[in-house]
């Protein structure tokens, strides 16, 4: 009998599969698996996108030492618990969770999970392997606002929200605050369309605050459909999380750009380290996580001028627009002259400045 | 609170409304033929990607409204195939449509994202379709008018033509029409593909006219409140614009109150009202209360001919 029999064929084979063991010691450790979820669609042109960014940044400098993976449009309820479970059990150890509204979701989960680490964007609650990070809009808001401030012709100027969560109640206060620094007879219409995204109802919105008398908006939404509607009546507005001028050449002076690549890989090599530990983060112009876009060619040298000011203010430290006296809506004073506010009180603002307009 | 506001607020108010007012069109069409399609979101979606899309590669705008209709049609003769032909539940495969529309439509859009298209703007000469006044009457793009004429058009084709009759029949006795010797299914195709390209048009109204670019899910929700509005307006298209354009009054209300600093309902009512409207839809048309009820009697059965 010839030595190629079946028999002779399955044990060579089961025998091979043994191979890989011997080699097994010559490659590194299994890569680290990093998790993601997200709000809206990586395609949102801002908020999500901005993340998703910064998840590219981490594969691009750790390479083969990470495995990356994202859930998009997951909504911000009990809804969000599953998803996160499943990322823990497809073996990620590190696990961004990128809107406020999943900060008692990352909590229940992370209780279950002890060995696997979670970062809770713009949230306020941490636990033993939960960390919280935020990044400085209000530093961005600062400056838009005196933009705004220095370009409005009816100082009326229009705010298009979505929740009152401190990040949005921040943003408004520091624009505002700004805006009057420049201009003091400014005031801010808000109008909160409580959505994240939802693009017919921002072009909705803009076009009430247009017929209001506002001839310059900003946004704290995520789709561009606000600037569109800005572009076609003539007036000025902001990109929000990423540079949107090309939807609107004319009306798009600046944006604040989410840039979170440097946290990102910072948090995922110090686990490869081994050095993760919870920590609250807070990085602004200084470091790196809010950057301004090239102002639109058009701005005033003066208004440009002015705008790079804040931004040098913010970043050697020398300047804060939480800087008393600050009034609350009611007029009654709320900070008093000279006193700077701290982030503590800061992370949890639910209180607007005197000059905002809102419901 | 002068004639250039109200024009303004008015030419808001009619940009809400329209892509609504569309889709329940459709939708009416669909549910007085006998058959409820839940799909409505996901096919709106279609359209809008299909609509983007084609005008996109052809600079066509006309052509890009024509795919958006075709694509609302295929998606929706896909839900016909499954109920009438393969006999599956209607409400659980118009939910499946609906999610599989959203799903798809993301798909499709992923090469999108950052493409601006120029706006489906009016077609009326550059001075009327501008002028502060007359803008409320010739400033809208052509599918605000298209939405009008449709309504129209298709309460005198129910009400005043005989295949309007055969159509309302296999809605309200399908086992009678089918003995006359009607093709209830072949009534019931037609009526669902012409849904879907009314609801392949109202999607393409996001993506085309109200904000000229794709971004995943921008119906938001439309879609289940033009459900609801079909039941709201008993099934009568007389009442569909006025329950269309009460909607729109009531958002465009709801906004300007917002912005003037004043609070007219609860904020979390406007976030929840689409899956409020199709619940309540759901509850209605389940209700055993036939006689009271203006629905179609055979809507959401299947069609069991005993011959």
């Amino acid at each position: 009998m010839s030595v190629l029999t079946r028999r002779n064929f399955v044990k060579a084979a089961a025998a091979a599969t043994t191979l890989p063991i011997l080699g097994g010691r010559a490659f590194a450790a299994d890569p680290l698996k990093v998790g993601f979820v997200y709000l809206g669609p990586i395609g949102d042109a801002g908020w999500t996108w901005a993340h998703n960014k910064g998840r590219l940044e981490i594969e691009k400098a750790l390479g083969s030492k990470v495995v990356t993976s994202y859930v998009e449009n997951v909504a911000e309820d009990a809804s969000a618990v599953p998803v996160m479970r499943d990322l823990v059990k497809q073996g990620n150890k590190l696990i961004f969770t990128t809107s406020f509204g999943y900060m008692d979701q990352t909590l229940q989960v992370a209780k279950e999970f002890p060995d696997v680490m979670f970062e809770h964007a713009t949230g306020f609650k941490r636990d033993k392997n939960v960390s919280t990070y935020n990044s400085r809009f209000h530093e961005g808001r600062a400056v838009l606002g005196t933009i705004a401030g220095m370009m409005t012709k009816s100082n009326t100027i229009g705010y298009l929200g979505s929740y009152k969560v401190p990040e949005v109640v921040l943003g408004i206060n520091a624009f505002t605050l700004a805006a009057q620094a420049v201009n003091p007879k400014v005031q801010v219409k808000l109008v909160m369309i409580d959505s994240w995204f939802d693009p017919a109802k921002e072009a909705a919105a803009t076009e009430t605050l247009a017929n209001l008398g506002c001839d310059v908006i900003t946004t704290h939404t995520d789709s561009p459909a606000a600037l569109q509607v800005m572009e076609q009546k003539g007036l000025y507005g902001f990109g929000q999380g990423a540079d949107m001028s090309k939807y609107a050449p004319h009306a798009h002076l600046t944006a604040i750009e989410d840039i979170w690549g440097p946290y990102y890989t910072s948090r995922a090599q110090a686990i490869l380290d081994g050095k993760w530990t919870s920590t609250d983060t807070w990085w602004g112009m200084k470091e790196g996580t809010v950057k301004i876009s090239p102002y639109n060619a058009a701005l005033p040298k003066e208004v440009a001028a002015a705008a790079d000011k804040i931004q040098a203010g913010w970043k050697d430290g020398s300047y804060s627009v939480f800087t008393g006296p600050i009034a609350g809506q009611d007029g009654k004073e709320k900070v008093a002259k000279g006193v700077r506010m701290e982030d503590k009180d800061l992370a949890v603002i639910d209180w607007y400045v005197n000059g905002v307009q809102s419901s | 609170m002068n004639l250039d506001f109200i024009i303004s607020a008015l030419v808001t108010v009619i940009g809400v409304s329209t892509p609504i007012l569309l889709a329940a069109t459709g939708e009416l069409v669909v549910e007085k033929s006998g058959v409820l399609n839940l799909g409505v979101e996901g096919m709106m979606l279609i359209g809008a990607i299909a609509g983007f899309a084609i005008t996109n590669a052809t600079f066509n705008p006309w052509a890009g409204v024509v795919c958006a209709a075709a694509a609302g049609a295929l998606a929706a003769l896909l839900f016909g195939i499954l109920v009438l032909t393969l006999g599956s539940n209607q409400v659980a495969t118009g939910l499946a449509l609906a999610i599989f529309g959203i799903g798809l439509s993301s798909l499709i859009g992923q090469g999108y994202e950052g493409t601006i298209n120029p706006p489906f703007a009016s077609i009326f000469p550059y001075a009327l379709a501008h002028h502060p006044y007359w803008r409320v009457l010739f400033g809208h793009s052509p599918l605000v008018y298209f939405a009008f004429f449709m309504v129209f058009a298709t309460g005198w084709f129910l009400n005043r033509t005989r295949a309007g009759l055969v159509l309302r029949a296999v809605g309200e006795n399908d086992l009678s029409a089918h003995s006359i010797g009607y093709s209830v299914i072949g009534v019931r195709y037609l009526a669902i593909a012409f849904g879907g390209a009314l609801a392949g048009v109202a999607g393409a109204y996001f993506s085309m006219v109200i904000t000229p670019l794709w971004a995943e899910q921008m119906t938001a929700g439309r879609g289940w409140i033009a459900l609801a509005l079909v039941v709201f307006a008993g099934w009568r298209t007389s009442r569909l614009i006025f329950g269309a354009y009460l909607f729109g009054f009531l958002m465009t209300l709801e906004l300007y109150a917002k912005a003037s600093g004043y609070h007219v309902m609860p904020s979390q009512f406007w976030a929840s009202m689409p899956y409020l409207m199709a619940v309540v839809v759901l509850a209605v048309i389940s209700s055993r209360e036939r006689g009271r009820s203006q629905a179609p009697a055979c809507l959401g059965r299947p069609f069991l001919p005993t011959s």
